[in-house]
């Protein structure tokens, strides 16, 4: 007799119903004539969010003696939007992703990420759509929806946007978190904070909730509003205290992508962190255009922990990382 | 003592925090999907025993405790220090009345406790789960009486107090379980 944990993390049972949910998501897409798209997991280039850490390897064969260095993608966004300045149209994605640094009970570093894209919809139609999806998969009635700004007001009295770092200080010690407060000079890192710790359990308890408008700071890949620079056409859905989703109204300007990729390899060039590859191809496809459109990543591990009242995200997987 | 990053936090990782030795009890990574992330972490203080709930931001690193456990017998209490004694290599160290706490009522003669030492000096005491002691005071019980009935108090040999049953009788031998302080069964 051996010792070694062969058995999966999930019961099959739940690897049944897992099954029958991603079946339904992908009829769902079907029924809206939404191309169901496959992109690569290896690419040359990565993303360069100071918060994401990747992993690469090396291919070595044909064309590559001395070895191409590849990626594993954080999430397919890049070459989903390349396929969309293509002509594609609507398109969705079911796929792994992989992100290094990650893990514990709604983290594990290879997940399972659900993508999908919407030319001619804004932020607002496409949280429709996805509400419509969390209705169907979870049971749920019709998602809320709250401005970061509100959200973030509501549950600490403090306005996000026009707090000054020292008041974002103050708040977080008040808090309990006195000894981050007092060395954090990124007003984001403490929104950040603040945001997870004690707005996000206030929010989506009773249903899902969406949060849009995020500050135009932390606007990663989405465009800037016309009506009100300090934030972005960049939305989350929460529910009962899990992060789901995260979606944009698409930066379209390929120009103003090429310079957030450059400030953010600054950042991580000055805080030692390693720089990334800039993704040239995408540039070059945002240059070409890029349809106006929206699109959003779901977490499919989480929304299946949902579904079932599942705890740890390796109860609905079918090996976790300890057992991969 | 070394450094530990967040990435090393685990159950029972023992660091320093506001000056004090702490154990971690719990480590959860709470990460935005975009955005920095953060570890949450439950601690339990090993000087007041007190649990509280501290937040780090990832990739910091915190000062190792130099805490280690040892098994040692008790031996006697001279008032001011409570000794004991390495079986094996006969060493002896003496703990005060703040690493003790309430635990003192718990210690019996060449029981073997669980000794916390920071940087080699005794922080706390741990006796045995099960104990047995001597009932010296009680009020005698009503005949035929059993169990169940809420019991009365009956003071032990160490001075400890624990509600036994009412057939229960001074001079008797009583096992307690020090965790809860409660009676489990009579010796014979």
């Amino acid at each position: 007799m051996s010792n070694v944990l062969w058995q999966p993390s999930a019961d099959i049972e739940t690897l049944r119903h897992r099954a029958a949910i991603i079946r339904r998501i992908r009829e769902f897409f079907y029924d809206r004539d939404v191309m169901e798209v496959e992109t690569p997991s290896l690419s040359a280039a990565s993303v360069t969010d100071v918060h994401l850490a990747t992993f690469s390897t090396e291919f070595v064969g044909p064309g590559h003696a001395g070895g191409l260095p590849l990626y594993l993608q954080t999430s397919p966004e890049f070459a989903m939007k390349r396929l969309l300045a293509a002509g594609s149209g609507a398109i969705f994605q079911l796929c792994k992703a992989f992100r290094n640094e990650e893990a514990g009970s709604h983290h594990n570093p290879e997940f399972t990420m659900l993508e999908w894209y919407r030319p001619g919809f804004d932020e607002f139609a496409l949280m429709d759509e996805m509400d419509e999806l969390m209705q169907l998969v979870l049971g749920v009635e019709s998602a809320e929806r709250l401005t970061y700004q509100q959200a973030f007001m509501n549950a600490l009295g403090v306005d996000p946007l026009t707090a000054d770092i020292s008041t974002l200080q103050q708040l977080a010690t008040e808090q309990g978190f006195a000894d981050i407060a007092a060395n954090e000079t990124h007003r984001d890192t403490l929104l950040q904070l603040l945001f997870c710790m004690k707005v996000e359990p206030t929010i989506g308890q009773e249903k899902p909730c969406f949060v849009y408008h995020f500050p135009a700071s932390q606007a990663a890949l989405a465009h800037i509003c016309q009506h009100d620079e300090r934030v972005a056409g960049r939305f989350e859905l929460y529910f009962k205290n899990m992060e789901l989703a995260n979606g944009f109204n698409e930066l379209t300007n390929g120009k103003e992508q090429a310079a957030r990729f450059s400030e953010d390899n600054q950042y991580r060039e000055a805080n030692g962190l390693k720089q990334v590859p800039m993704d040239e191809r995408l540039i070059a496809a945002l240059e070409h255009g890029l349809p106006q459109c929206a699109g959003v990543a779901l977490g499919i591990d989480r929304l299946i922990m949902l579904a079932m009242n599942k705890q740890k995200i390796k109860d609905v997987l079918a090996f976790d990382v300890e057992r991969a | 003592m070394a450094n530990y990053s967040t990435n090393e936090f685990k159950g029972g990782l023992k660091i320093m925090l506001d000056g004090e030795p702490c154990s971690i009890l719990e480590n959860e990574m709470v990460k935005p999907g975009k955005g920095q992330a953060f570890n949450r972490v439950r601690i339990r203080k090993l000087i007041t025993g007190k649990v509280l709930e501290k937040t780090f931001k990832s990739g910091e690193s915190v000062e190792g405790a130099d805490v280690m456990d040892t098994d040692l017998a008790y031996l006697y209490t001279d008032g001011e220090f409570w000794h004991f004694m390495n079986n094996e290599t006969f060493e002896q160290i003496a703990a005060d009345e703040k690493a003790l706490g309430d635990n003192a009522k718990w210690l019996v003669e060449n029981d073997v406790c669980t000794i916390t030492l920071w940087n080699g000096s005794p922080i706390a005491v741990t006796p045995p789960n099960f104990v047995e002691l001597e009932i010296t005071e009680t009020d005698p019980g009503l005949k035929g009486d059993t169990a169940g009935t809420g019991g009365k108090p009956a003071t032990l040999s160490t001075g400890a107090v624990v509600r036994v049953p009412l057939f229960v009788q001074i001079g008797e031998v009583i096992k307690v379980d020090t965790r809860s302080g409660e009676y489990v069964s009579r010796v014979k």
